[in-house]
């Protein structure tokens, strides 16, 4: 990974590799969602409210992911001190924030027609909340920290991004420990429930909005490159 | 031994103190955090009457009647292990049918009835078209058979 650690070298590869992600992804994302909308049955008991499915799952899987994400950069700065860790740590959060956001709202007009009610307070929409909260709280620490100098983030902030990513199991398994609103997975190992002529179309959406969180990554991820060697070239200019 | 690897074996030991507790707070959480009870909770641990909580469960198929007063319905909640009957007046969510899930807020009555203020519809994570092929819709059981 140390081969990597050259910004100049990350930006070579980074910088083709963000029209490889972005228009594959937009591509996907748009026909996944048009296959979603227009080809799709409904379903049996929710009727067409179930489509809205091709958004929130991603959506859910990519603010979880997201964090993975964060709490493996923090790890990769504090042990092996990577030039680059710190920096992809604080370009996932804002996309990450945003993809929760995405999941708690299009959860929450899901919810309404089908369970009655916009909110409650049971154990997978509590936990994803937190989650959000936790991102709100990683940018802000990031935030703090980048003002002092330093490009990506500070240890105190990774150390944050590493205790946060307890969150992510409880999520995963809250379905399963606690009763709750929200129903069991429907995914799993052992295969789906989601009738497959439902399906394809997630398979879509999951993958394409996957490589446009990975875009926006790698693009943020410039910017704060950018941005530093401006901070850094000011600096030598103040200098003399 | 390297820095390094030293900072490598303290995050490790700081992980895993860490999810050790997580999954602590979570097991000691696991009756505080439901959401609900099930009819067998109910049976097993007592709810004293007027007490505020919720019911979970599955409505029982042919319980559901409505009340001589139109606007209070009378169903079975059953988990497999128990069944409570409870009532409600009002406005059910679209997805509150028989042989599907319900949560319902409110409290037993001294008979035993649950008497529910607001009705919850909980669905499963099966998700299927009608016409699934060479497959029958049952509109009282919600159940998908294969035809005959």
């Amino acid at each position: 990974m140390h081969r990597f650690a050259n910004p100049a070298r990350f930006l070579k590869i980074a910088r083709p590799l963000t029209g490889w992600l972005l228009w594959p992804g937009l591509l996907l994302t748009l026909a996944g969602c048009a296959c979603g909308l227009f080809l799709t049955p409904a379903d049996y008991l929710q009727g067409e409210t179930v489509r809205i499915l091709y958004i929130h799952v991603p959506a859910a899987w990519l603010g979880m992911a997201g964090w993975s994400g964060i709490a493996i950069a923090a790890l990769m700065q504090l042990v092996w001190k990577h030039p680059l860790a710190a920096i992809a740590g604080r370009a996932i959060a804002a996309p990450g924030a945003l993809f929760t956001a995405i999941c708690l709202a299009t959860g929450s007009i899901w919810g309404r027609p089908t369970w009655g009610t916009w909110w409650e307070w049971d154990g997978r929409m509590t936990s994803m909340l937190v989650l959000l909260f936790l991102y709100l709280g990683y940018i802000a620490l990031a935030n703090a920290s980048a003002r002092q100098g330093q490009g990506g983030v500070s240890p105190v902030t990774a150390i944050f991004g590493l205790v946060g990513a307890i969150n992510i199991p409880i999520i995963n398994r809250s379905v399963v420990w606690w009763n709750s609103l929200h129903q069991g997975p429907s995914i799993t190992l052992r295969g789906s429930s989601i009738d497959g002529s439902l399906l394809w179309p997630l398979g879509l959406t999951v993958l394409g909005f996957t490589l446009l969180f990975g875009a926006i990554v790698l693009m943020r991820m410039r910017t704060l490159l950018a941005r530093n060697r401006i901070e850094a070239r000011m600096q030598r200019l103040a200098r003399g | 031994m390297k820095a390094k690897h030293q900072r490598l074996i303290l995050a490790l030991v700081a992980l895993a103190a860490l999810i050790g507790a997580g999954l602590l707070a979570a097991s000691a959480l696991r009756d505080e955090a439901a959401y609900f009870y099930a009819p067998n909770d109910v049976k097993t641990k007592g709810v004293e009457p007027g007490k505020a909580i919720r019911l979970g469960g599955m409505v029982v198929g042919g319980s559901l009647k409505r009340g001589a007063d139109g606007v209070t319905i009378h169903f079975d909640v059953s988990d497999g292990k128990a069944t409570v009957p409870a009532q409600f007046s009002g406005i059910a969510p679209d997805l509150f049918r028989e042989g599907s899930g319900v949560v319902a807020e409110g409290a037993f009555d001294a008979k035993g009835t649950f008497v529910a203020t607001n009705l919850l519809a909980k669905h499963d994570e099966r998700y299927m078209p009608r016409e699934l092929e060479g497959m029958q819709y049952n509109e009282t059981t919600h159940e998908m058979r294969a035809q005959p």
